[in-house]
């Protein structure tokens, strides 16, 4: 390794001033300059064997991207990325690298790894920013149907994959906007609406049409679309159910479940309300049950539309937080405050039927569970009460069951969770394939649209023998 | 785009849509609700659907203008299109010969009883309707009611239409008379609903409702719409919109329905002093 290239260090990405960024719904992180990522990109080793495509769960060739980028060959950089990943932008912002690509860099065990997250979202963001970017390929139509379930991140990239294939690829969404929880559940601060809706633009581009306001399941069955000719269905409805805790008070107003709350915000634009119809209403001391991505995006977001106080109450330790660093260190530079190994057991209200307060019980790190962290333990006696006027529970979502209704031989798990081969997505069903959070159960975007690339490939392998 | 082929008012502050939605108008079936947005910067309303016509691929909406969405859905004529419908949502009403029924509609709520009266009625069974209004010029749907039902009672607020009173006097002239009930299905406001339950508690008659709580998607994703219903939480736009009556939780329902009333009134506030009065727009 040669001593000059470690003398750079990591290219800090510019972001939004704390104070500046929780009275707006603008974007935090800035992007890098032209001069920061020609640097930050050399300070790739170019390894011979690159862990960090193995870090990939779309296995981008990294260090071939990374190297264009050194040499100003932005055009070559994004076709690069582009050959595995169709929505870069997005993953640019949104991926957990610090688990993935970035944890397998080399440089990384003794400085700190090459930031290949903020160099894809540079070199997509340059090239949405020219003129007709990346042309569609031209290829000859496969004359074969497909239909999508689901306009999330597998949807979208198996649509994609399965329209450069030459296939006519439609896509069903049951909300009045494409992008699924691009859309509807991560905030405008972090990820832009204009940004995705120009990365589906180009999915729209290779020949994918869009139907929104279709819910498969009512509108058509599974059964049905394959009678209308369509030849495969892949189904990516994602994790669409929030869970609440059953605990008392959980019906009172003023409780949200996460997914209520972001997309009254994101999709139906609450935050310019009266402008736009659809209201949220908001405390003055808010706290958010659950630490994940999930959990951060709402506790920022209540900072936005004002609140005094907002609260992440986890009943774990900040070691097992399952949310992205950089959400929870923006989180904090905004104010959050965390309350930790803390979790209610109740919701009170005051005599209008509003919350009130939580009463919290203090747990203790015990030994090691099934996921290897560590688990939680009430301590007893420990209960107080917490003053807050709005609850929002981010503690996880379930799989939507309305096509599991109405696919009576498609197998799901206990969970309900569709159950498919984790290498092409294969159900029980001939023809019909799943990916996504709707067979994982909540995951990242970039696992779904993983799983959308390995659908793609296995419904075009079928597609083939039928 | 959905185009409004039609446009009709019916009683006061009421209103008919018949509005072409081909793929919804060929699945609906009565109980079934679909969600609206007018333009971009509207809410999503649910509705429930009032009828369908799958000849001409057209669904029958009624509402009543009560707040900013609804005023501003009044306004619109046979010939504008909306941005966006979705449906069919929610589970169809549960339709058996149980031999006499009774079908109880307030006010706006006649809208959505209808469809389901009518369906009772093919599938053979006896047909006690009650509708009820404020008074005449609230009351819809009235011949058409009359059409599907063996007997129909009607009541007003003021006596102006049919006997002076409210849903729930005739029903209870009809238990304490003795009358055979094998089951109820009642729609109009909490209120209503709620005290219809209570009469026929203690004569255990099953007895249905349909619930119209605050909804965002309507296909189980934002838990808005969470109901309490026994001991358990149920989402009316998945689970729903009809649950059993005698199990619904009506003091969580009405204050959950109350959640956003003073945004309401701020929206409300913002229409009056926004301009762009249509008051002497032609219907």
């Amino acid at each position: 390794m040669s001593p000059e290239r470690v003398k750079v260090d990591r290219q800090v990405m510019p972001s939004l001033e704390a104070v500046q960024r929780i009275n707006s719904f603008d974007e935090v992180a800035l992007g890098y300059s032209e001069e920061q990522a020609v640097l930050e990109a050399s300070r790739c080793l170019n390894c011979k064997k690159p862990l960090c495509i193995e870090g990939c769960p779309v296995e981008i060739n990294i260090p071939a991207f990374i190297n264009f980028i050194k040499e100003r060959k932005y055009a070559d950089a994004i076709r690069t990325i582009k050959e595995k990943n169709n929505l870069p932008a997005i993953c640019g912002r949104v991926c957990p690298q610090e688990n993935q690509c970035e944890k397998r860099c080399v440089l990384g065990k003794k400085h700190q790894p090459v930031a290949i997250g903020n160099l894809e979202r540079f070199v997509a963001d340059w090239d949405m920013k020219q003129e007709g970017n990346t042309e569609p390929v031209q290829v000859s139509p496969s004359g074969k149907k497909v239909a999508i379930v689901g306009s999330g991140p597998a949807g979208l990239t198996a649509a994609a994959d399965l329209a450069r294939l030459g296939h006519q690829v439609t896509v069903f969404e049951a909300l009045h906007t494409a992008g699924g929880v691009l859309v509807y559940g991560i905030p405008e601060f972090r990820l832009p609406k204009i940004i995705v809706e120009r990365e589906i633009e180009g999915i729209r581009r290779l020949g994918v049409e869009i139907k929104t306001n279709m819910v498969v399941g009512k509108v058509h069955t599974v059964d049905e679309l394959m009678a209308q000719g369509y030849a495969a269905v892949f189904i990516a409805t994602g994790a669409g159910l929030p869970y609440f805790m059953n605990i008392p008070g959980e019906n009172l107003n003023g409780v949200y479940s996460a997914n209520e709350f972001l997309t009254r915000t994101n999709l139906m634009k609450a935050y310019l309300f009266p402008e736009y119809l659809t209201p949220i209403r908001l405390g003055k001391r808010v706290a958010v049950i659950g630490a994940g991505n999930v959990a951060m995006d709402s506790a920022r977001t209540a900072l936005r539309l004002g609140a005094l106080e907002s609260y992440i109450v986890y009943r774990r330790s900040e070691q097992e937080m399952p949310a992205r660093k950089d959400e929870i260190e923006h989180a904090r530079e905004e104010g959050v405050q965390f309350k930790l190994l803390t979790s209610p057991v109740e919701i009170r209200g005051d005599e209008n039927g509003w919350v009130r307060s939580m009463i919290c019980q203090r747990f203790e790190l015990g030994e090691p569970d099934e996921s290897g962290r560590r688990r939680p333990v009430a301590i007893p006696g420990s209960e107080y009460e917490m003053e807050v006027d709005t609850v929002i529970m981010a503690i996880g979502q379930g799989p939507n069951p309305l096509i599991g209704q109405t696919t009576p031989d498609l197998q799901l798990n206990r969970h309900g969770n569709i159950v498919a081969d984790a290498n092409t997505g294969q159900t029980s069903k001939p023809g019909v394939f799943a990916g996504g959070d709707i067979v994982t159960g909540a995951a990242t975007v970039i696992q779904a649209m993983g799983a959308g690339k390995k659908a793609a490939r296995a419904i075009h392998e079928y597609l083939q023998n039928i | 785009m959905f185009e409004i082929l039609h446009k009709q008012v019916l009683a006061h502050s009421i209103k008919r849509w018949e509005i072409l939605a081909p793929e919804v108008a060929a699945k609906a079936q009565p109980g079934q609700f679909v969600i609206i947005r007018i333009n971009e910067q509207g809410e999503r309303i649910p509705l429930t659907i009032a009828d369908y016509n799958r000849d001409r691929g057209s669904l029958t909406l009624i509402f009543q203008e009560v707040g900013r969405s609804t005023i501003e859905m009044g306004r619109l004529r046979a010939g504008d299109k909306i941005l966006d419908l979705v449906g069919p949502l929610g589970q169809p009403s549960k339709i058996a010969n149980y031999g006499r029924v009774v079908c109880i509609g307030g006010g706006v709520g006649i809208a959505p009883i209808y469809p389901i009266t009518r369906a009772l009625k093919q599938a053979g069974n006896e047909i006690i309707s009650i509708i009820g209004a404020r008074s005449a010029d609230h009351l819809i749907l009235q011949r058409e009611m009359a059409e599907v039902s063996d007997q129909l009672y009607i009541t007003s607020d003021d006596g102006s239409a049919g006997q002076k009173g409210f849903v729930t006097d005739v029903l209870q002239q009809l238990l304490e008379q003795g009358t055979a009930i094998d089951h109820i299905v009642a729609i109009g406001p909490l209120v209503m609903m709620k005290a219809v339950s209570e009469l026929s508690r203690p004569y255990r008659i099953k007895t249905t409702v349909s619930l119209n709580p605050i909804m965002v998607d309507g296909t189980g994703m934002c838990g808005a719409c969470r109901v309490a219903i026994g001991s358990e939480t149920k989402f009316a736009c998945v689970d729903g919109p009809e649950f059993d009556g005698h199990l619904v939780d009506w003091e969580v329902a009405q204050i959950r329905s109350r959640m956003f009333r003073e945004e309401e009134e701020i929206a409300m506030q913002h229409i009056t002093r926004g301009g762009d009065c249509q008051c002497h727009r032609k219907e």
